[in-house]
């Protein structure tokens, strides 16, 4: 009698983890499309690394 | 043998088991009333927002699903149409369903809250709030008005898709909760009329169990009668149209006459045809309240080509 490695539980648990996998990748994925409408749905975002906001330099000729 | 067959013996649970605690079907009618709501709003919303919404609603709607299973676990054992969820079938445990619940619960309010706004989490969340403690542990087993006030959390999906788009509640989102709401009863007694072993052997007080059958049947027409107004005088507002309201005139026509068919049965007649009347009633129940919102999209379609609407 051949050693059985595979047993019916074992395919259940891979079913399970093999649904909780996709289930945390699609929520990623969903979370990555969340933020390109957030940002491209021109909500108040300012990114405005290694450069002055335009708001804080004072207007030409203000002064 | 003894090694494999205690191997075997707690019955582990499969992916579709967790599935199942979130009880799909429920979903399917919550994923299509909150997606009514979301899309006979005024405005619009980003389509990825938008279904990020809906299935976060779904969600929670799930996860309080997951809770009542959780809670209610000892009644499911006994009644014959719930013996096979996961919990009394012993696939899942009890504490397993409330921690699905729970966290589920925490995620999809948080999500629903970032993805659109915390009016509409706060929403989900009193709704998963009233399913699972003030339905499930307050007044299912406490009074035969259970249904009616228990109604309310499967009758907030509309309003929590329409305030996903607008932020607040109008006249609009609440006609939409009414109409659910005053829908359930009669929905429900008639389901009770005909299965109605299984309730009283749980110790459910349904109205059939309580206050008898006649006295339910006589709820049935009174709850359809108030019921008709709010579906037609939901055809009057700013998301009703000409369409709407010929379908709701005619629906609602439809099932009074099947309401008042069963008010003038007696036990006697129900029984000799197996309760055909009621089992129809209840499976037209079901299509009533899919056409009156597909009315409502129909309408909402309409008016993106200009046609549609007052």
């Amino acid at each position: 009698m051949a050693i059985k490695v595979e047993h019916e539980i074992h395919q259940r648990r891979f079913g399970r983890n093999l649904g909780v996998g996709l289930l945390l990748v699609a929520f990623a994925v969903l979370v990555f499309g969340l933020t390109i409408a957030k940002v491209s749905g021109g909500g108040k975002i300012e990114a405005f690394d290694h450069t002055y906001r335009p708001a804080l330099v004072p207007a030409e000729g203000a002064q | 043998m003894t090694e494999t067959s205690s191997y075997e013996q707690p019955m582990e649970a499969g992916f579709g088991d967790y599935v199942a605690l979130l009880k799909p079907r429920v979903m399917s009618l919550v994923v299509f009333t909150a997606l009514a709501g979301l899309l006979v709003a005024p405005v619009g919303v980003h389509p990825i927002v938008g279904f990020a919404s809906i299935l976060f609603i779904a969600l929670g709607a799930g996860a309080s699903g997951a809770l009542n299973m959780w809670w209610d676990a000892d009644i499911d054992q006994v009644m014959r149409r719930t013996q096979s969820r996961p919990v009394p079938a012993g696939r899942v445990t009890a504490d397993e369903a409330l921690a699905v619940g729970v966290a589920l619960s925490g995620i999809a309010v948080v999500m629903l809250g970032l993805a659109a706004n915390f009016f509409s989490a706060a929403l989900l969340a009193f709704t998963i709030f009233f399913y699972a403690v003030v339905y499930s542990m307050w007044l299912k087993r406490a009074t035969p008005q259970n249904i009616v006030i228990g109604g309310a959390a499967g009758a907030f999906p509309p309003m929590i898709g329409w305030a996903v788009v607008t932020g607040g509640v109008s006249i609009e989102s609440v006609l939409m909760f009414a109409l659910i709401f005053m829908w359930t009863p009669p929905h429900f007694w008639a389901l009770a009329l005909f299965m109605k072993e299984d309730y009283s052997r749980a110790g459910v007080p349904m109205l059939t169990v309580t206050h008898g059958r006649r006295v339910t049947r006589n709820h049935i027409l009174g709850y359809t009668i108030a019921l008709a107004p709010v579906a037609v005088g939901l055809g009057f507002t700013s998301i009703g149209g000409p369409v709407y309201l010929a379908a709701a005139v005619v629906l609602n026509a439809i099932f009074l006459i099947g309401a008042v068919r069963i008010w003038q049965r007696d036990e006697g007649a129900a029984e000799t045809d197996r309760y055909a009347v009621e089992k129809r009633f209840f499976r037209y129940s079901l299509l009533y309240l899919f056409l009156h919102f597909s009315a409502l999209l129909v309408e909402a379609g309409l008016k993106t080509v200009e046609l549609g609407g007052w």
